[in-house]
């Protein structure tokens, strides 16, 4: 059977400023990004001929191939649920490549969160939620959602508020090295995580992601084309997607087992297909709209056993020099919130050794799209 | 803490598979789709046009006692639509059914049926703590279900 396995290479990342607010449009912001990943690569716009985006962006692949002067697609993937296909952008591509369907990928995200209008404000708009079961009685945000499945697993497994600090602060520790990250000269401590406002009860505003405009893309290509590229190729080892049985999106309230979520699903592919396991993964990006992915991602993919993902963000485990170093540009926590593809690019730098946080010698790193929505994964090996 | 249950709050936007729920609800029953098929019978929530487990299309309404105990909650607070706004910090709670325990209602803990989202002191919420039933009306003449916290 035909496998994906490091048989396309990353060779270009690029990214516009991270903002609360940016003056130009999203679509103008998207033809930067591609352009700059591009450029990054050595590859001229009119090679490209496959693009992957996410349903809920919004310069569609017509605009932006005139646009940066594309040559002729051949292939052109949108993937659904949120940030739960950033990953998927780039597997979609991998596979286009892989099987011939085209030569040179470019997946993007472009976003104006920070000053453009909040989701969940829209009343009319059907979510990709059963909304009349949750929305009516003020469960409203993803905030709301996640909060509910987060105070059931601190219930059941004795986790803490310093657990999810843990968190937020070795995010905000890695943004405090990157000039880029919006969180760059902003510290975080205890006393702040401790006595901040609530967003929603047991969440408080740290444990929740930034609201940003910017945008990011990254180019794809074959690994035998990559060899050739100006950049040192970062090999797309394994990928998968995941959306469990009987899932339920963000609200995932109504299956046996609501904390054992997309996550679970991902990671038996994405590790039936790799040559090696967690263990062997030097610096993961994991996917942090709200602090609780993150333990809930440690046990889906199978850093830790079931409900011990919060006890193991003790002891600094997350932070450069930890067992498991996480989010090393900041995250979406800290850095940028962009639908997670800014944990797209910097695996890219970690495996390049360009990190502003760089883990010494990475060689491998997991990349990881939004938990509690039908989710996508990356190993990323160099 | 405000008086009003429902001005302003969110209707259900209901479509063709959740209508008999709310049907129910406005006749003062709490009801869950079941398969209607001999020999499955499964309850399913939300309510879909096939029974997951035994693919029948034909499903019937089981009536539940309507007791239940909280699994999770969360305290909302701004920045909120309007009129969750003003009645913020108030619960939400998803209820696990006594009946069929992986069957869950997202709800509101109320200290009356029509009393407010934040009638309920917080403190009183656990998660476990048994409550009941209750039907209000919304804004839009909709019954909708709230939760009362049994005496324990």
């Amino acid at each position: 059977m035909a496998t994906l396995k490091d048989a396309t290479a990353i060779v270009g990342t690029g990214q516009t400023p991270f903002a609360k607010r940016l003056p130009e449009s999203e679509k103008t912001l998207a033809c930067r990004a591609v352009l700059a990943a591009l450029d990054d690569a050595g590859i001229a716009p009119s090679e490209v001929d496959a693009l992957a985006s996410y349903t809920m962006e919004e310069t569609d692949e017509v605009e932006v191939a005139k646009s940066i002067g594309a040559g002729d697609l051949t292939f052109f993937s949108k993937v659904g649920f949120g940030g739960g296909g950033s990953c998927a952008t780039v597997a979609h591509l991998a596979a286009a490549i892989a099987t011939g369907q085209a030569s040179v990928g470019v997946a993007w995200r472009s976003r104006k969160r920070g000053s453009g209008p909040r989701p969940w404000k829209n009343t009319t708009a059907q979510l990709p939620t059963p909304a009349q079961w949750t929305r009516p009685f003020g469960l409203l945000r993803p905030a709301d959602e996640i909060g509910m499945l987060a105070r059931r697993y601190m219930h059941e497994y004795g986790a803490t508020r310093d657990h999810l600090f843990n968190v937020a602060l070795a995010c905000r520790n890695r943004a405090n090295q990157n000039p880029a990250a919006m969180m760059y000269d902003r510290p975080l401590t205890r006393d702040m995580y401790m006595n901040a406002r609530w967003i929603s009860d047991p969440l408080c505003l740290f444990d929740n992601c930034l609201e940003t405009d910017g945008a990011l893309a990254c180019v794809i290509v074959s690994a035998e084309r990559a060899r050739d590229c100006r950049q040192k190729p970062v090999y797309v080892h394994s990928v998968a997607q995941g959306l469990p049985a009987q899932h339920h999106g963000m609200v995932n309230y109504w299956n046996d087992d609501p904390l054992t979520g997309p996550a679970w699903t991902a990671a038996r592919q994405l590790w039936k297909q790799a040559d090696f396991g967690p263990d062997d993964v030097d610096v993961a990006q994991i996917y942090d709209a709200f602090t609780p992915l993150i333990p809930l991602s440690l046990e889906g993919y199978g850093f830790c056993g079931r409900g011990e993902g919060a006890a193991f963000t003790e002891g600094g485990a997350l932070e450069s020099g930890g067992r498991l170093p996480i989010n090393t540009g900041g995250g979406g926590l800290s850095e940028a919130y962009v639908h997670g593809f800014n944990l797209i690019t910097e695996g890219v730098r970690q495996l390049r050794g360009t990190s502003t946080a760089q883990v010494p010698a990475a060689a491998t790193c997991l990349v990881t799209a939004g938990e509690g929505v039908p989710t996508s994964a990356l190993l990323l090996r160099s | 803490m405000s008086e009003n249950t429902s001005g302003g709050l969110l209707s259900p936007v209901v479509d063709d598979d959740g209508a008999p729920f709310w049907e129910y609800a406005a006749q003062g029953e709490l009801r869950v789709q079941a398969c209607a098929a001999p020999g499955c019978g499964a309850l399913r929530f939300p309510p879909r046009p096939c029974c997951p487990h035994c693919h029948s299309f034909d499903s019937a309404w089981r009536r539940m006692s309507g007791k239940g105990r909280i699994w999770s909650y969360v305290l909302p607070h701004p920045p909120l639509l309007p009129a969750y706004a003003v009645q913020a910090p108030y619960n939400a709670v998803v209820v696990e059914l006594a009946d069929a325990p992986h069957i869950r209602l997202v709800g509101n803990v109320v200290a009356r049926p029509d009393a407010a989202l934040d009638s309920v002191d917080p403190a009183r919420l656990r998660i476990g703590a048994k409550v009941q039933v209750a039907f209000t009306e919304d804004a839009d003449g909709r019954a909708v279900p709230r939760w009362l916290l049994e005496r324990s």
